[in-house]
C-alpha cells in the first residue's frame, strides 16, 4: 500500500515537471512574440509605417534623421532568394548522388562530408568568405566594372560574396533532409519504373524526386530559415551599408543590421531596430508556419 | 504642536549637519572616504565611454560619492553648467568665446585622436582636408586622381552611432553626407579590411594603429601623440570638462574628481579608453 502511495507521488512529480517543461517553451515564445511587438511597433507611430518600411534612406545620426529600412527588407530577400536559388538544385544534386548513382564507398565519404559542413560554426563562414572570397570577388568587380566612374568600389564585400557564402551554408540543410525523404521513397516505385524501360535517370527525376517531394520542399523551407535568420557570416562579407541589393553592391541585411547598430543606438534609432527585429521575427515566423503546414499535410497524406 | 516637532527636529537636523561638515573639514586630508554627496556631469555624448569608465573607478575609490552623467550634446551641457544645474559640463570640443565670458572655465582631461589609414601598398602617404573630404563624399573614386597608383579607392568607415563615425564626420564637416562602401562596425573589422583590400581607406582611434596598415598624415602632419597634443593635428579634439570658474573654486567633491583624473589612475582610465592625455 505504501509503496503504491510512493509510487503515485513519483508519477504525479513527473508529471508537474512535464508540464512545467512544456510550459515554459510556450511561455518562451509567447513572451518573445509580445515583446517584439511591444518593442517594435513604437516606431511605427514616430516615423511613420511607409516611411519606416518603404523609406529608402537609412540616415540614423542626421540632423533630421531618415529612417527607412526597405532596401535592407530588400537585402534579405533577394539574398534569401538567390542563395536558395543557388543551394538548393546543388544541394538536391548531392542528395540524388548520395542516395541513387554513388556506390556505398563513395557515399560514406560525401554523406559525413557534407554534415561536418552542417557544424562548422558560422563566424569560421564569415572569416573564409572574408578572407578568401571577398578578394576573389573584388578582383571580378575590377573586371566587371572597369573603368566605370559611377560604380563604388566596395573591395569585394557585396551581395554576391553573401549569397555565395549563404548558399554554402544551407547546402547541409538542403541535402540531409533531401537524402532521407528520396531513400524514403519505396523501392517498387523505382523497380516498377526500371521495370517500364525508364533509365535510371529518367527514374531518379520522373519517379523518385517527385515521390519525395514533400520531403525535399520541407528541406528548402529549412534552408529559408537558415539564410535569412544568418547573422555573423553576413555581417562578415556583406560590406554593411545600406544599398539598392545589386549584385556588387555592399548590403545589409535584416540581421545585420542589429547586429552593427544595437551597440550604440539610442531613442527613435533604437526603437526602429526593434521595428527591424520585429520584421525579421515576422519572415521567420511565416517559414515556420508554412513548415509546420508542410509537415501536417504530408503527415495526412501518409 | 506639530510644527514644534518638526522644527526641534530641523534643528537637530541641522545642528548635525553642522557638526559633521566641521568634523569633516578637519579630516578631510588624512581620508578621502569621509567625502560624500554627489557629483553632477552633463554634456557631449561623444565622452559616454570615457565618463562611465571614470566615474566608475571614481566611485570604487570614494564609494560614498556618487557621480551621474547625462550626455546631452556638448552645447547643452555647457549650457546646464552656466546655469548652474550641473558641476561639470562637458564638450567634445573647445569652449566657444561666449562661454568662456559666461563664466565656463575650460579643463582639457583627454584628447581624441583619428588616423587615417590604407593599405601598405597604397603609394600615397599624405593628403590634404580637401582631399579626405573629396574621397568620402565620392567625387574622387580613384588613387591616380591624386597622384597614386590606377586603384579605386575602396571607402570604408564605422556604422551610424559610432563614436569615431561621429567625431571623423564631424571634424570633417561632412555629417551623413558620406559614401561608404562599407560599414564595419568594430575598430577591428575596419582595421582588418583595410589591411587586406587593396586601395582601400578607413579611419580609426589612433591607440589602435598598428603595422598591418599605413597611416597617412594630414596636410603634412603625421597622425602622432606629439602632434595632436601639440594641436598640429587636424583629426583631433579636446574632451573638455568644464567648470564654473577654476578648478580650485570648487566644491571639495569636484575638486577630488578632477584630482582623480590627473591621478596614474585615471590617467590610466583614460588611456584604456583609448585616448590621449594631454601635456
Amino acid at each position: 500500500m505504501n509503496n503504491k502511495a510512493g509510487m503515485n507521488v513519483a508519477e504525479r512529480t513527473a508529471k508537474y515537471i512535464f508540464t512545467i517543461c512544456a510550459v515554459f517553451a510556450i511561455m518562451a515564445v509567447c513572451s518573445i512574440t509580445a515583446y517584439m511587438i511591444a518593442k517594435g511597433t513604437p516606431a511605427f507611430a514616430n516615423v511613420g509605417v511607409l516611411r519606416l518600411l518603404f523609406g529608402t534612406e537609412w540616415k540614423p545620426t542626421a540632423a533630421t534623421p531618415a529612417y527607412g529600412i526597405f532596401y535592407i527588407i530588400l537585402s534579405s530577400i533577394v539574398g534569401t532568394a538567390m542563395s536558395v536559388l543557388i543551394g538548393v538544385p546543388v544541394g538536391l544534386l548531392t542528395a540524388v548522388f548520395l542516395t541513387e548513382v554513388s556506390g556505398k564507398k563513395l557515399a560514406a565519404i560525401v554523406s559525413p562530408a557534407v554534415e561536418l559542413l552542417a557544424a562548422i560554426p558560422s563566424v569560421i563562414y564569415g572569416l573564409l568568405g572574408m578572407m578568401l572570397l571577398n578578394p576573389l570577388m573584388y578582383k571580378l568587380e575590377k573586371i566587371v566594372f572597369a573603368g566605370s566612374k559611377t560604380h563604388q568600389f566596395t573591395g569585394g564585400s557585396n551581395l554576391l560574396s553573401a549569397i555565395i557564402v549563404l548558399a554554402i551554408m544551407i547546402l547541409p540543410t538542403v541535402v540531409s533532409v533531401s537524402a532521407s525523404s528520396l531513400r524514403a521513397v519505396p523501392a517498387s516505385l523505382r523497380a516498377a519504373s526500371l521495370a517500364l524501360g525508364a533509365s535510371k535517370m529518367q527514374t531518379v527525376f520522373k519517379v523518385t524526386i517527385p515521390a519525395a517531394k514533400s520531403g525535399i520542399m520541407t528541406g528548402v523551407v529549412l534552408g529559408i530559415g537558415r539564410a535569412l535568420g544568418e547573422a555573423m557570416a553576413i555581417n562578415m562579407v556583406a560590406g554593411g551599408a545600406v544599398n539598392l541589393p545589386l549584385p556588387f553592391n555592399s548590403v545589409r541585411f535584416l540581421t545585420t543590421q542589429l547586429v552593427s547598430e544595437m551597440g550604440y543606438a539610442e531613442g527613435t534609432h533604437r526603437d526602429v531596430l526593434f521595428t527591424v527585429g520585429m520584421v525579421l521575427y515576422v519572415f521567420i515566423m511565416a517559414v515556420n508556419l508554412l513548415l509546420l503546414k508542410m509537415r501536417k499535410e504530408k503527415a495526412s497524406d501518409e | 504642536m506639530k510644527k514644534s516637532i518638526v522644527r526641534a527636529i530641523a534643528l537637530g537636523m541641522t545642528s548635525l549637519m553642522m557638526v559633521a561638515t566641521v568634523a569633516g573639514c578637519s579630516n578631510n586630508d588624512d581620508n578621502n572616504a569621509k567625502l560624500s554627496g554627489k557629483i553632477s556631469l552633463a554634456g557631449s555624448t561623444s565622452m559616454e565611454k570615457l565618463c562611465e569608465a571614470m566615474s566608475e573607478s571614481f566611485m570604487e575609490k570614494y564609494p560614498d560619492i556618487t557621480v551621474t552623467v547625462e550626455y546631452t550634446g556638448s552645447s547643452a551641457g555647457v549650457e546646464s553648467l552656466i546655469s548652474g544645474s550641473t558641476d561639470i559640463g562637458n564638450a567634445s570640443r573647445a569652449l566657444k568665446d561666449g562661454e568662456k565670458e559666461s563664466g565656463a572655465v575650460e579643463n582639457i582631461v583627454a584628447i581624441d585622436g583619428i588616423a587615417v589609414i590604407t593599405d601598405k601598398s597604397n603609394s600615397i602617404s599624405d593628403l590634404t582636408t580637401e582631399q579626405l573630404v573629396s574621397i568620402y563624399t565620392g567625387t574622387v573614386t580613384n588613387w591616380s586622381e591624386l597622384g597614386g597608383a590606377d586603384e579605386a579607392i575602396v571607402v570604408l568607415g564605422r556604422e551610424a552611432g559610432s563614436g569615431t563615425r561621429g567625431a571623423f564626420e564631424e571634424l570633417l564637416e561632412v555629417e551623413d553626407v558620406c559614401k561608404y562602401a562599407q560599414e564595419l562596425d568594430s575598430t577591428g573589422g575596419v582595421l582588418a579590411k583595410v589591411a587586406s583590400t587593396p586601395g582601400a581607406i578607413g579611419y580609426v582611434s589612433l591607440d589602435v594603429v598598428n603595422d598591418t596598415v599605413k597611416s597617412i598624415a594630414l596636410n603634412g602632419v603625421a597622425a602622432t601623440k606629439e602632434n595632436i597634443v601639440a594641436g598640429k593635428y587636424t583629426l583631433s579634439r579636446p574632451f573638455v570638462m568644464a567648470t564654473k570658474g577654476d578648478i580650485s573654486a570648487q566644491s571639495d567633491l569636484v575638486k577630488a574628481w578632477f584630482d582623480y583624473i590627473n591621478s596614474d589612475e585615471g590617467k590610466n582610465v583614460i588611456t584604456s579608453v583609448g585616448l590621449i592625455i594631454p601635456e
